[in-house]
């Protein structure tokens, strides 16, 4: 036997079978759709058409001085709504700060989903009551979350998944290079979904990396890579649901890229004119998530004029909810600034604590 | 503070033969991996061969691979899926094979493990230690002899702990895993073979994390310290009894949280005191522990609070550490700048 027949010069997973379509994946319009359920086609639709009008009516709210910032997922509706519906109740998703709509279609108070963007707060929920971890602000951070706590469950002998969400910029990132290395050789049950829109602030796909696609990066990992059309709500619901049972039935993790575009600028403090033009959006706009699902539901005769206006009307009222809630000022305690430091505050937190006490004090006898 | 709890069942007359601070860390690993299920250990070598300064040695022997784990050669990454682990209610203890080896996880540390209860606003507090060996001493080439404890104590919602005597080991290393709040786990690694009468079968009373000790009570100056520069001290100490000072040396065991009483206690009594430490001076720990005796004990004290600390300079290459690295000479210098003429 020669170094040449040992494991050290065999590869250890055939690559073939992980490596990604040519072609990201479709589903409406094609013959495919024909057996795709009435009823997850409607619910998709009403969540997109939510999704839709909560980002409007946030980046209304920014304009109102009601939020610092808002970043828009509008034109990436189809990823947001895909990722939470793909999730059974024990499972966890852990959103980056452009998955709001994610956060709200997992069942998290719309309005606790804007707390670190209204700024009264990081997190406004608890992120055990819908299993949603906190909206990770530095990228690609929480993905190392989502296989650490995968793989907790699993070792814990509980069946959860987690799916961590991630942009086309944060896959430059080493976290992201480490949690997918981590959960690949924990075989941890994680699915890792990158929504590529194109842009990381003003940085094309083209400057952020040389891969054939970012779904071609999972067999570097030895995890399958998925490419799918990010705006084709149907094709997105299957993969990642496909993703997660391959998780949770021990086939380890899957790297999906969604292929998208952010329409709007990278928040409402951006200036996208800077950077692209109006012409590279126009085809976007033409392949737009909602229409997309819409002339599937008119072909196939499930969107008539009631299921239209009534879709409508729930968004309109779910907006109006969220503008009246969000008109209120929140109630700050400034001592809430040393409640959670540590579980029991320092010696010098406490005469911190009390010098803000009085200066609070002062501040009202004034 | 949170005080460990001894595992039950020890009696007896167990010998108190010399042990090393090394086992004394693997005997608090090995006894909270037994006390609770939840304790996981991560790491880089950390298996089979037990950790390069063998502190894991025959853990996932004894407790298996998932509670005792190799991972990946990856530091963000063993700090990140641990925070992931003790967001799911695990107890993950992290090991870091060497001070310099853990800044590709300051950002997780800093973003994440130090925020994530302040975050969440309780909801979500993460009960994780990080080990990491640091200092010098040993004649490590660069990279392996960083004292980094200013990085983390500037960092809010972490606490900063480091022995410096075995039984202390033992004791703070399960009162650390037991806390709920992240702890850093500063282990003095020139100290890992230093020995003390201990015994694992009757481990010294576990102090809670925060309280500072007297090691040697002293009436003409204090010298205040940690980790690796305790024994330096305390041989200070011993060396300034020909000068005709009695030097008082305070261990400080926990940087965050910093006991303040017992310093200014000790200072009023002594009116002279001197902060020594090996990592660089400028804008080091002892810079703050300075500051606050000033500003607690001006009217007691004799002198200016001085401070003995390494350069401030990239660690050195091990053939020259000894001129970076506070001795007695330097500490007896500073005791002898105190202002005694003026006494």
């Amino acid at each position: 036997m020669t170094v040449l027949d040992t494991p050290a010069w065999r590869p250890r997973t055939d690559a073939a079978p992980l490596l990604p379509d040519p072609e990201p994946y479709r589903l409406l319009g094609t013959p495919e759709a024909a057996a795709l359920d009435p009823a997850l086609l409607r619910a998709l639709y009403g969540q997109l058409v939510r999704g839709r009008r909560y980002n409007a009516q946030a980046t209304a709210l920014t304009k109102q001085g009601r939020l610092a910032v808002y970043p828009s997922s509008t034109g990436q509706e189809a990823c947001e709504i895909a990722a939470a519906l793909a999730l059974q109740p024990q499972d966890w998703l852990f959103p980056s700060y452009r998955d709001t709509l994610a956060v709200v279609a997992r069942g998290v108070d719309p309005v606790e989903a804007l707390t670190l963007l209204r700024g009264d707060w990081h997190t406004g929920y608890d992120p055990h009551t819908h299993r949603v971890a906190p909206l990770s602000t530095p990228l690609a951070t929480q993905l190392p979350h989502a296989v650490g706590l995968a793989h907790a469950a699993r070792l814990s002998g509980d069946d959860v998944v987690a799916l961590a969400m991630v942009g086309d910029g944060g896959t430059s990132e080493g976290d992201f290079h480490e949690a997918l290395n981590f959960a690949a050789v924990w075989q941890a049950p994680v699915v890792f979904l990158v929504q590529n829109n194109g842009f990381a602030i003003s940085v094309p796909l083209a400057k952020q990396t040389a891969a054939p696609t970012l779904a071609h990066k999972a067999v570097g990992y030895g995890m399958p890579g998925r490419l799918v059309d990010g705006n084709d709500a149907a094709a997105m619901h299957q993969v990642l649901t496909e993703a997660v049972e391959r998780a949770r039935t021990g086939g380890g993790p899957t790297l999906v890229e969604a292929v998208t575009y952010r329409i709007e600028a990278h928040t409402n403090a951006d200036d996208a004119t800077r950077y692209r033009d109006e012409a590279e959006i126009t085809p976007w706009r033409g392949h737009d998530p909602i229409d997309l699902l819409e002339r599937e539901l008119t072909s196939r005769g499930l969107l008539d004029d009631a299921l239209r206006s009534g879709t409508a009307a729930d968004a309109e009222e779910m907006a109006a909810s969220l503008r009246e809630r969000m008109h209120t000022d929140p109630q700050l305690d400034p001592m809430d600034l040393f409640a959670h430091v540590y579980a029991e505050p320092t010696p010098q937190l406490r005469e911190q604590q009390a010098q803000l006490r009085a200066e609070l004090e002062a501040e009202r006898q004034s | 503070m949170t005080t460990a709890t001894h595992a039950p069942g020890r009696t007896g007359t167990p010998a108190r033969k010399p042990a090393t601070m090394a086992q004394a860390l693997n005997q608090a690993l090995r006894d909270s991996l037994a006390a609770d299920p939840a304790v996981h250990i991560l790491g880089e070598d950390v298996g089979a061969l037990g950790g390069v300064f063998r502190i894991t040695d025959g853990l996932t022997k004894e407790f298996g691979e998932d509670r005792c784990t190799d991972t990946p050669l990856a530091e963000a990454g063993i700090l990140g899926t641990a925070v992931g682990m003790a967001m799911y209610g695990l107890r993950p203890v992290v090991e870091m094979q060497f001070d310099a080896f853990a800044y590709p996880a300051f950002e997780q540390l800093v973003s994440h493990v130090a925020r994530m209860r302040n975050r969440t606003r309780g909801a979500m507090p993460l009960p994780l230690t990080i080990r990491i060996p640091y200092g010098g001493g040993i004649g490590g080439v660069e990279h392996h002899s960083d004292s980094s404890e200013a990085y983390y104590l500037h960092t809010p919602g972490l606490h900063v702990v480091t022995p410096a005597t075995v039984e202390d080991a033992y004791g703070l290393l399960r009162a650390a895993i037991a806390s709920d709040d992240p702890v850093v786990f500063l282990e003095p690694k020139r100290l890992y073979w230093s020995k003390s009468p201990w015994s694992p079968q009757e481990p010294a009373e576990v102090e809670p994390i925060g309280r500072a000790v007297v090691r040697r009570p002293g009436r003409t100056a204090t010298l205040i310290t940690y980790g690796p520069s305790l024994p330096v001290c305390l041989e200070a100490a011993e060396a300034a009894k020909e000068e005709g000072w009695d030097l008082g040396v305070v261990d400080l065991r926990s940087l965050v949280p910093f006991d303040e009483e017992t310093v200014a206690a000790v200072v009023r009594g002594t009116g002279r005191a001197v902060v020594v430490h090996e990592s660089s001076g400028f804008g080091g720990a002892g810079a703050e522990i300075a500051a606050r005796i000033t500003e607690r004990c001006f009217h007691h004290l004799e002198a200016p609070v001085l401070r003995v600390a390494g350069f401030d300079i990239p660690y050195p290459p091990p053939m020259l550490e000894r001129h970076h690295l506070p001795g007695v000479d330097r500490i007896l210098d500073a005791v002898g700048r105190l202002q005694w003429e003026e006494a």
